[in-house]
């Protein structure tokens, strides 16, 4: 190849493996925010999905071309309206809830879209954010939460139960929980996460059934 | 291919350019949208690169309302470097290295393919206005009649900007088996009021130039130019863009220090718009103009795809109904004349279909006319998506 982009630089983060287990081989799948597409490679080359991308950033929808994905630059509050119902088989939202601007039209719009949702967050009811803000007075920073409060573009942090609570409120049932610990380690329970998931978990990952 | 010759000549041309003319007989006539039945044809189109033994890497570059067959080669009348000579030619994105890269001028156009300057049969004279009213499916059928006789069965890719974006979308409508990948940029699935409007001013334009002569000028020695030198000049600042012309010509004064109160043209724009409208005028036939726009006004995807079906309505989404193409369509940020709205239709539709598609809207101020210009986002685009789709062809 003569002319030939060079691939673009791999992420690595400890979901995406972890997602890429709960996706079943073959399936359709839209990933919203999907970055510069490094979890659609996985998919598409690990589980033979037919994958598609949905990305804010240029950088990112251009990535995601080079690598020969399907990406459709958009914005996730205002753009899934426009898929149809069932269009997939699983909708992935990765560490990008937080950054919406109406998380529960967000899920609202996956689960209509999505037979299956899967969501990945950081968790804000970690014992260390806890102890941060009872002892320091402070928001926290985290390695799961890198950032200020004035800069960050995480500005609907949730915890896990108040996740699963929106889960009651919109009819979706949890069906796996995946509890990722600060050390890379993973837990996968049935069903939603307990008060112990939800103080020990820095970041969680829901796979959910619309009812 | 009984009847049919080509004629090749590469003499003058850029490097591996190949200048050709196809001829289709009385008995290879096109089929009009119109229902009328063109005979002869004679399409002329450039090639560049080698086409390979399994004729698997042709790409169809599709050009826009004024271009013509000369995408990567000088152009032999006004000596310029080719419409897209930034986009296809040895390492560039579409990689003529690569790539067998054909382009025909249009049905209806006047670089050479059968339009109204070119001789009725029936009256041993120019068409003028008794050529047929042509669409953008007829563009498509004649580029696929063409496509065939080079014994090409499936493009590698169908690219093209605007116009040429049109006749992407067509040709995925029409021959999806016949399309691997495709790249509308900067085109809409049917022409806007606005558009059509624009279009109007330039057909009364010349119209209104007496040398017109209901277009019957070719052989007097009056020619419209007046009249087709204002529609370009019209139609040119619907290529670009408020920002990019305040950043070119700003209120500058052209060759003086002050106004002149008088109607010279005092503005570097207005000098700029003049000299767009002159020399388009040595390089261009009105009553082509008057065609071609007409072309475009016509165009409704899913109007048109429905009649061919037999329906009275249907939907965008129903015209690629079971495509197998991979799309990348594309628009820019300050097209007002195909804004983003009209690429994200294409991409609904293509969405309710369930295509394989990718969409991207590049950041530009240069209007329109991006898709001709240095806009690296662009090449990017196209870069990236031409080689996996290569990869996916096993090419």
């Amino acid at each position: 190849m003569a002319a030939a982009m060079p691939a673009p630089p791999r992420a690595t983060r400890a979901d995406l493996a972890r997602i890429a287990d709960l996706v079943t081989p073959g399936a359709r799948v839209l990933d919203v925010g999907c970055g510069d597409g490094h979890l659609l490679e996985i998919l598409r080359d690990e589980r033979k999905v037919d994958g598609r991308g949905l990305e804010l950033s240029q950088t990112g929808v251009n990535a995601c071309v080079a690598r020969g994905l399907s990406v459709i630059q958009g914005d996730a509050d205002t753009d899934l309206e426009d898929y149809p119902d069932r269009a997939f088989d699983f909708v992935v939202l990765s560490q990008t809830i937080q950054a919406t601007q109406n998380p529960r039209e967000v899920l609202t719009q996956m689960l209509r879209i999505g037979e299956r949702v899967i969501v990945s967050f950081p968790n804000f009811g970690h014992w260390k954010v806890r102890a941060h803000l009872a002892l320091h007075g402070r928001m926290p920073v985290t390695p799961a939460l890198g950032y200020e409060w004035w800069e960050t573009p995480n500005i609907h942090l949730c915890t896990l139960r108040d996740f699963t609570a929106l889960c009651d409120v919109l009819g979706a049932r949890v069906e796996t929980t995946v509890l990722l610990g600060m050390n890379g380690s993973a837990d996968t329970k049935n069903g939603p996460p307990g008060w112990w998931g939800n103080a020990t978990a820095e970041q969680a990952i829901f796979l959910l059934r619309s009812r | 291919m009984t009847n049919a010759e080509t004629i090749t000549d590469t003499e003058g041309q850029a490097s591996g350019a190949q200048a050709c003319v196809h001829r289709f007989g009385m008995d290879q006539p096109l089929q009009l949208d119109s229902g009328v039945k063109l005979a002869p044809v004679e399409i002329a189109y450039q090639t560049y690169g080698t086409l390979n033994a399994d004729k698997s890497n042709a790409v169809l570059v599709c050009h826009a309302l004024t271009g013509d067959q000369h995408a990567a080669n000088r152009h032999p009348v006004t000596g310029k470097d080719g419409w897209w000579n930034r986009m296809v030619g040895p390492g560039r994105p579409i990689d003529t290295d690569r790539f067998f890269v054909i382009c025909q001028n249009v049905i209806g156009g006047c670089s050479g393919t059968t339009g109204p300057t070119a001789i009725n049969p029936a009256t041993d004279k120019p068409y003028g206005l008794e050529f047929p009213v042509i669409t953008i499916g007829d563009m498509v059928r004649a580029q696929a009649m063409l496509v065939e006789a080079l014994g090409i069965e499936q493009l590698f890719c169908v690219a093209g900007g605007s116009m040429g974006g049109m006749q992407v979308l067509e040709w995925c409508a029409s021959y999806p088996e016949r399309v691997f990948s495709a790249m509308p940029i900067a085109t809409a699935a049917r022409h806007s009021a606005q558009n059509i409007a624009f279009h109007e001013v330039g057909r009364q334009a010349i119209m209104a130039d007496p040398n017109w002569q209901a277009g019957a000028y070719d052989g007097s020695d009056a020619y419209p130019s007046k009249g087709l030198a204002v529609a370009r000049m019209a139609a040119h600042i619907t290529y670009l863009s408020e920002a990019a012309l305040h950043r070119k010509f700003g209120r500058n004064l052209q060759d003086r220090d002050a106004v002149t109160y008088g109607f010279d043209a005092d503005f570097q724009i207005e000098s700029y718009l003049r000299y767009q409208g002159s020399t388009f005028v040595d390089r261009f036939d009105a009553n082509s103009y008057l065609y071609i726009t007409r072309a475009m006004d016509y165009f409704d995807l899913a109007a048109d795809h429905a009649r061919r079906m037999g329906c009275d309505t249907g939907t965008l989404a129903d015209a690629f109904r079971g495509t197998e193409t991979r799309f990348c369509v594309a628009s820019f940020t300050s097209d007002w004349l195909y804004p983003t709205s009209e690429s994200r239709q294409v991409v609904h539709a293509l969405n309710a279909v369930a295509a394989n598609v990718s969409f991207v809207e590049i950041e530009s101020d240069k209007g329109h006319d991006a898709f001709l210009l240095d806009e690296p986002e662009l090449h990017d685009t196209i870069l990236g998506f031409i080689g996996a789709s290569a990869r996916a062809r096993g090419l």
